[in-house]
């Protein structure tokens, strides 16, 4: 493909003199850009990588559905008796298990700018910061909610059948788009930090492995030994996929949804200030 | 002429000659018969003006205490080796990059303070591939033009007469990671004159390049300038900045080393390399009297080739007679050359040190001359 056209005929690679000139008459300066197109923009390009990279959808739907498909029928009949019933309980901790881990997205995305010369182009454009992050990370909601989509299409085919109703799935999908949103900053910081996307990579596996299986994910604490039910209670993973499935089956209580926002906001607080002053200094 | 705004001289193109490089700011015109000298009441505007510049990364002082003074309207050269320091002046001037020390004035705003107002006139294409490789190169222009605040519309329609002037019209919808060399390279500089900035900074532009490809980058830097805008480009070699820069600054560790137009710089190193081959071997120690008489300085023999001499020349107007005295002598050339002083020997001379590391073997050109029958 590359060559089709880098060894083309002369004629096509000729540069016309009249038209260089032309095109570098115009001077004139549009009027600068709000903050909110800008971050469109951005978002717009993270929406043509997905067009051109549609690998990247592979882990927000194969990988899911595999799972799914995986713990429902191998250990449904023994941890909950039936696959039915296991069903009811797995499906709002998978998607919340998955949709988490490609939070790190983000992150490895700005990794790879910086380390070509496209960051450098960005923070010389007289734009407002923030919004190469900001619409990036839009795209990724979009993607997270992608996924929930998929997940949640296939889980009523299984046989899933949330009592909380559409409200409540909206709902639940909803508080885990915002907690991921949230976490996305917690990658962006170490993108910005760490030297490749393999070591961003190792370090939020390293993170997300142990956080999402020692949880609620999977398994009902109570059937847990007593030293690792303190862990999982705390593990705000737990806390989300609670709510999650509260809101889902209708019984979430308003102290658990209030404990998803809380872990949002200091999250938020914390990394989306700290992401945007190492993006300003960045050397 | 004491009080220049009285006098008004009718000058038509036929009788006077108006000078005007663009390096200097006296206008000279010259007259048939006279010829006088304007100046502007102010000096000329500075597109750059920096003092005591220090970067510091750690331990390492990147740069060193540069000083610039750069006017509207010319392109200007930093010339240095690898890990010279013109990547990160670049960036300092550029706003990406705090200075750890010094004062820079940018197209008249304060760097310090005024960083954005610096951003809205100047575009950076920096050493490595400013663009999106994932995108198509129409795509990463729509997209810069619609940062920079155009409408969908204008930004498509600005994003393809770029394409259409710089030959990638053809493969404006084509993904930029299976472009060429010197697609990539146009591209990148596309987007940087989405918007004609005043200022362009241009890192090692031409590195990688085939010839074709390199003229093709000087042809639109000679374009813009032509057309107002005030260029800063980073070279490793002395060639490149001889082409297209109206002045060097020769870098080295940090440090200005020197400065000037490419001619005063080769005159401050002086030397260039003769080289020559008679047709009969015989006839060497004849030539090398000829030409140590015309050229006083020392005639080398080559070690392999008895027929080959060559010598360092400070004034290279003497080449042409020496050879014409061959002639008379009826001793045969069948071949020589002249080569310019290399960076390397800039270096030398400038540093006493040669560069500690070269980039490639590109810096030394050589004006190539064969004589059919001499
Ligand atoms: N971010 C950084 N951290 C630490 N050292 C750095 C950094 N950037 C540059 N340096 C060091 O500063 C020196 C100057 O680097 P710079 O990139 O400015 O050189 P250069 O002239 O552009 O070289 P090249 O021709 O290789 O591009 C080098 O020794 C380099 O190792
Ligand atoms: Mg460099």
């Amino acid at each position: 493909m590359a060559e089709s056209f880098s060894n083309s005929s002369n004629a096509i690679d000729n540069m016309d003199n009249e038209k260089l000139r032309k095109a570098l008459l115009i001077r004139e300066r549009p009027k600068k850009a709000n903050a909110i197109t800008n971050t469109l923009t951005f978002g717009w390009r993270a929406l043509l990588k997905i067009k051109y990279i549609p690998e990247q959808l592979l882990d927000v739907t194969v990988f899911p559905i595999m799972f799914l498909l995986m713990f429902t029928y191998l250990f449904g009949g023994a941890i909950a008796g039936s696959t039915g019933d296991y069903l009811q309980f797995l499906l709002p901790g998978i998607l919340v298990m998955t949709v988490v881990t490609i939070t790190m997205y983000t992150g490895m995305e700005l990794n790879n700018d910086i380390r070509k010369g496209i960051f450098d182009r960005f923070r010389s454009l007289p734009i407002w910061r923030p919004s190469v992050l900001v619409g990036a990370l839009f795209v990724d909601a979009v993607r997270y909610t992608i996924a929930s989509a998929i997940m949640i299409t296939l889980g009523l085919i299984l046989g899933f059948r949330p009592e909380g109703g559409v409200v409540g799935v909206l709902l639940g999908v909803g508080l885990l788009v915002l907690f991921s949103f949230s976490l996305s900053w917690i990658w962006t910081t170490l993108g910005l930090i760490l030297r490749s996307e393999k070591s961003l990579m190792g370090v939020s596996m390293m993170v997300l492995f142990p956080l999402t299986f020692v949880s609620n994910v999977f398994v009902d604490p109570r059937t847990l030994p007593s030293w690792l039910v303190g862990f999982v209670d705390v593990n705000p993973i737990s806390l989300v996929v609670t709510a999650v499935r509260g809101l889902m089956h209708g019984v979430a209580t308003s102290e658990q949804i209030a404990w998803v926002l809380i872990a949002s906001l200091v999250i938020t607080v914390i990394f989306a200030p700290l992401t945007m002053f190492l993006y300003k200094n960045k050397k | 002429m004491k009080n220049k705004s009285t006098v008004k001289h009718r000058v038509d193109e036929e009788s006077a000659t108006i000078i005007n490089d663009g390096t200097t700011n006296p206008i000279k015109i010259e007259l048939k018969n006279t010829s006088f000298v304007l100046r502007d009441k102010e000096p000329k505007q500075l597109a750059i003006e920096a003092k005591g510049l220090v970067k510091k990364f750690g331990e390492k002082r990147a740069v060193d205490g540069v000083d610039l003074a750069i006017p509207k309207g010319t392109v200007y050269g930093f010339l240095g080796p690898n890990g010279a320091g013109k990547t990160t002046t670049i960036r300092i001037l550029s706003t990406l990059l705090k200075p750890d020390d010094g004062r820079v004035s940018i197209l008249g705003y304060d760097l310090a303070n005024e960083a954005d107002e610096i951003r809205k006139r100047v575009s950076l294409t920096g050493q490595f591939a400013s663009v999106d490789e994932d995108l198509s190169g129409l795509e990463n222009l729509v997209m810069i033009g619609r940062l920079l605040g155009f409408s969908r519309k204008e930004a498509k329609e600005r994003a393809w007469e770029l394409l259409s002037a710089f030959a990638l019209e053809e493969a404006g919808k084509q993904q930029v990671k299976n472009y060429s060399g010197g697609m990539k390279r146009r591209l990148d500089i596309a987007a940087s004159i989405v918007v004609t900035p005043e200022l362009l900074f241009l890192d090692e532009p031409t590195t990688g390049l085939d010839p074709r490809s390199r003229n093709q980058v000087w042809d639109i830097v000679r374009m813009l300038v032509s057309l107002g805008t005030t260029v800063l480009l980073t070279t490793q070699y002395l060639d490149e900045a001889d082409q297209i820069a109206d002045r060097i600054a020769v870098i080295d560790h940090g440090r200005i080393i020197a400065e000037g137009t490419s001619r005063e710089l080769k005159a401050s190193v002086g030397t260039g390399v003769f080289q020559l081959r008679l047709k009969v071997p015989e006839e060497s120690e004849r030539a090398e009297e000829v030409l140590s008489g015309k050229l006083q300085t020392e005639i080398h023999f080559s070690s392999t080739d008895s027929s080959a001499m060559s010598a360092q020349v400070t004034n290279t107007a003497l080449v042409a007679e020496a050879i014409s005295e061959l002639t008379k002598e009826g001793i045969e050339v069948i071949d020589f050359s002249l080569g310019q002083p290399s960076l390397d020997e800039v270096f030398l001379s400038l540093t006493g040190n040669p560069p500690e590391e070269k980039g490639s073997e590109g810096y030394q050109e050589r004006n190539h001359h064969t004589e059919g029958g001499g």
